[in-house]
């Protein structure tokens, strides 16, 4: 449920954790479950919930708060976002590039696909015609 | 419980054990932390009863040493009343009812939640007025696992005690103990072949087979440990060279290889560009795979007959 066999389950908890901090659902300055709620939520070995949580503290995006309990940092999202658009540069654009030169597609017309793309998140171009 | 000192609660060096003309523990040695919830994980026979037995001085080895809480077992008394050890099938007296057997628990361990048994009891819906020789065998399960949750025993043993539970009953165990656990740390030591029920709740993975121990693992670290690699034959086999396969398929001009490596963000990228598929392996796959392998029973052409092989000389 909810958790994959490819990887530790301390890194899925940490990322589920940054994904709620990216999109807003965990604000900044509010208070993360405890390590005992996610292991109960998630079915798992508190100690493992526990690495999930550390980890972050230890990247400086959750601080914990003496006897309360911890908490997502000031600023936290900005230093997720930076992170995260380096990756999707790495993980996205260069392949991208690298799959268009093999195509011989110029970056001119790179751009106008990007452009075709994004308009057609809002509606999907040809899939309905056809 | 972040980074709380766990000193070790189990030690056990070169210990054998002979029955008549076979081996059950072959020089095992093992060293277990407090506060971990560990899965004993192995095929039928393997010696999984056999270990926890000795550790619960129900039994006594052919040579070697056991510690618990740093004692000899069976010679201390204390040590009894800080263990917990629930069978597979376990004995009670005759007559006794669970709510007789609870309260003969609750005079036997220190840590003994009534209020918490008394909630288990509902959830499990055992009627625990009725004689224990009547019970079900889900019911009398659902017995052991009470008591083993409720004693709050420092370590406690479960082995395999979901005999009859159905899913739900099973389900009602796995979240209470997850819970408790949670808010009391302790030492649980889980034998069961219901190996991906239980994968996300153990923090150690021990694999037993033939007496001998052939893994004795963080759980994390063997998670993604290993994947199967699936593709043209061709290709696959290129992939794979000289890695340590633990698995090998095929079918037609296809190929499933499963290898016992962690492969870089680099090598699954290469894998893509390929066209070869990769996919995860569960904990149980991974013990069937580790197993097989260390039998020698895993030969990718006639499995089948060596399985055959493996029964016929049981």
């Amino acid at each position: 449920m909810l958790i994959d066999d490819s990887r530790p389950i301390f890194v899925q908890i940490a990322e589920r954790i940054e994904n709620d901090i990216v999109d807003g659902a965990l604000a900044e300055e509010s208070q993360v479950p405890s390590t005992n709620e996610f292991a109960a939520f998630y079915r798992i070995n508190p100690a493992t919930a526990a690495k999930g949580v550390s980890r972050l503290v230890d990247e400086g995006l959750l601080y914990k708060k003496r006897g309360i309990g911890m908490f997502v940092a000031a600023g936290a999202r900005a230093k997720l976002l930076e992170r995260r658009r380096e990756e999707f540069f790495r993980q996205y654009v260069q392949p991208l590039t690298r799959e268009a030169r093999k195509l011989g597609i110029t970056s001119e017309q790179l751009t106008q696909m990007l452009g075709r793309s994004d308009s057609g998140t809002q509606l999907p171009e040809g899939s309905v015609a056809q | 419980m972040t980074g709380t000192a766990t000193p070790e609660v189990i030690s056990v060096r070169n210990v054998s054990k002979k029955y008549k003309d076979s081996l059950a523990l072959d020089n095992v040695d093992l060293t277990l932390e407090g506060g971990k919830i560990y899965g004993l994980l192995g095929r039928n026979g393997a010696g999984k009863t056999t270990l926890m037995s000795v550790l619960t001085a129900q039994g006594f080895q052919t040579s070697g040493e056991v510690r618990v809480f740093g004692h000899r077992p069976y010679e201390s008394d204390r040590v009894l009343g800080r263990i917990c050890f629930i069978r597979e099938s376990q004995k009670y007296p005759d007559d006794f009812t669970p709510a007789q057997a609870f309260k003969a628990a609750s005079m036997f361990f220190a840590g003994w939640d009534q209020a918490f048994a008394d909630r288990m009891v509902e959830e499990f819906q055992l009627p625990a007025k009725r004689r224990i020789k009547k019970l079900s065998r889900g019911q009398l399960s659902a017995v052991g696992v009470i008591i083993g949750l409720a004693s709050r025993a420092e370590i406690t043993f479960f082995d395999e005690p979901y005999l009859g539970l159905d899913a739900v009953a099973r389900q009602i165990f796995y979240d209470r103990l997850v819970q408790d656990f949670a808010e009391h740390p302790r030492t649980i030591v889980l034998s069961s072949h219901l190996i991906d029920e239980v994968a996300n709740l153990l923090e150690h993975v021990i694999l037993i087979d033939k007496g001998r121990i052939l893994v004795d693992e963080d759980a994390e670290s063997i998670r993604g440990s290993a994947v199967t690699v699936v593709g043209p034959a061709a290709l696959v086999g290129e992939f794979t060279a000289g890695r340590s396969v633990l698995h090998r398929e095929t079918f037609a001009s296809l190929a499933s290889v499963t290898i016992d490596a962690r492969l870089s963000a680099r090598e699954r990228a290469e894998a893509g560009e390929l066209g070869l598929e990769l996919a995860p392996v569960t904990l149980q796959q991974l013990i069937v795979r580790k197993t097989m392998a260390a039998t020698g029973t895993d030969l990718s052409v006639g499995e089948r007959d060596s399985d055959a092989e493996l029964e016929a000389t049981k």
